[in-house]
């Protein structure tokens, strides 16, 4: 799958849009169980991301993904910037400029490994983690099969158990575990931005996977 | 003036930056460089990696830098900060593991006698529980 330069543009407005539009919710999430800034600083990322759109949706795919997390690493300015940074800086040095479904389910596993390795963490601790393993599983498998017909849809729903996954669990990473058992019953504000950017990027992405040379559903 | 461990303070705030630059200052005075970031880009509590970067590189010298943070995500901005550092710099700056202002302080009055990274560090880290 090679992506052209409006199918890129088309990708990375996407994912940043989904975040800035929904900056209030993440911060309002974030409010509940920790320090009530996540929101505003994705949206401080993720409008750098989209003034650099036209510049980064010229470049070959593995450099506008590091692009993408230098953008994000220099202006989040909260813990989440390395770690979402991070994401797209991992994605960058693993991805060819053409993969297909084996070598972006590779780079995506990877990723995700760096992003615990940079939290401490992993999935079951109420963070982004609880999104990305699954998803990255998921993509996992359909590499595996060979099968990539439904697979937008059926990241989305891993990404959405995911994410309602991290209700009932009590935080022991990042600042809301400073609340223990108060923070059980909240979603977390990274886990769903998280999941907002894998519906943004599988929406974006849907039409190229089912397009010619792919396997339709 | 001999070469010292730099000292460099992260906090999510300027101010708590700047007042324990103020409180390193008060017992050591120019002895060891010392610099603070505080803030997100944005001039709001949170840390920027930049800022870090940059003063890491307003205190470094050859015998390395020791790093006091806060929170969370002055930690981990940080690491990021490290990594982002020239090659032959990373494995000199060292992130301790001790409360910002007393690990500040000790750290710095260490470095002050002429210690190395390795013994600012541990200085410091005498005030966390192991």
């Amino acid at each position: 799958m090679k992506l052209d330069s409006e199918s890129k543009r088309r990708l990375i407005a996407a994912v940043a849009t989904a975040v800035i539009d929904n900056a209030e919710e993440l911060t309002a999430l974030d409010r509940a169980i920790g320090d009530g800034d996540h929101g505003l600083n994705m949206k401080r990322g993720f409008e750098a991301v989209l003034a650099d759109l036209e510049g980064l949706a010229e470049k070959p795919l593995p450099e506008m993904c590091k692009g993408i997390g230098t953008h994000l690493v220099m202006t989040i300015g909260g813990a989440s910037g390395p770690l979402y940074g991070t994401l797209f800086l991992a994605l960058g040095k693993d991805l060819p400029s053409a993969p297909g479904l084996p070598e972006v389910a590779r780079a995506f596993i990877s990723a995700v490994t760096a992003v615990k390795s940079r939290g401490r963490s992993d999935i079951g601790e109420k963070t982004m983690l609880d999104v990305l393993v699954p998803v990255a599983k998921t993509l996992d498998t359909a590499a595996a099969s060979g099968s990539s017909g439904n697979l937008p849809a059926q990241l989305c729903i891993a990404a959405d158990r995911g994410l309602e996954a991290t209700r009932p669990l009590r935080a022991t990473k990042g600042r809301a575990s400073f609340l223990g058992e108060r923070s059980v019953g909240h979603l977390d504000p990274g886990a769903r931005s998280s999941q907002l950017l894998v519906h943004a990027a599988c929406g974006a992405l849907s039409g190229l996977m089912a397009g010619p040379g792919g396997q339709s559903a | 003036m001999t070469s010292r461990v730099g000292i460099v303070i992260v906090s999510h705030s300027a101010e708590v930056a700047k007042g324990t630059v103020d409180m390193v200052r008060q017992m050591v005075g120019h002895e060891v460089p010392v610099a603070g970031s505080g803030g997100n880009p944005a001039g709001g509590l949170g840390t920027d990696v930049a800022s870090i970067m940059a003063a890491i590189k307003k205190v470094w010298s050859s015998k390395g830098v020791a790093v006091l943070v806060d929170l969370g995500g002055a930690e981990t901005n940080s690491e990021m900060a490290i990594e982002m550092l020239p090659e032959s710099w990373r494995d000199k700056v060292v992130i301790c593991n001790a409360p910002i202002v007393e690990g500040a302080v000790m750290a710095a009055t260490e470095s002050a006698g002429g210690g190395n990274l390795e013994q600012v560090r541990a200085t410091a880290e005498e005030l966390s529980p192991p």
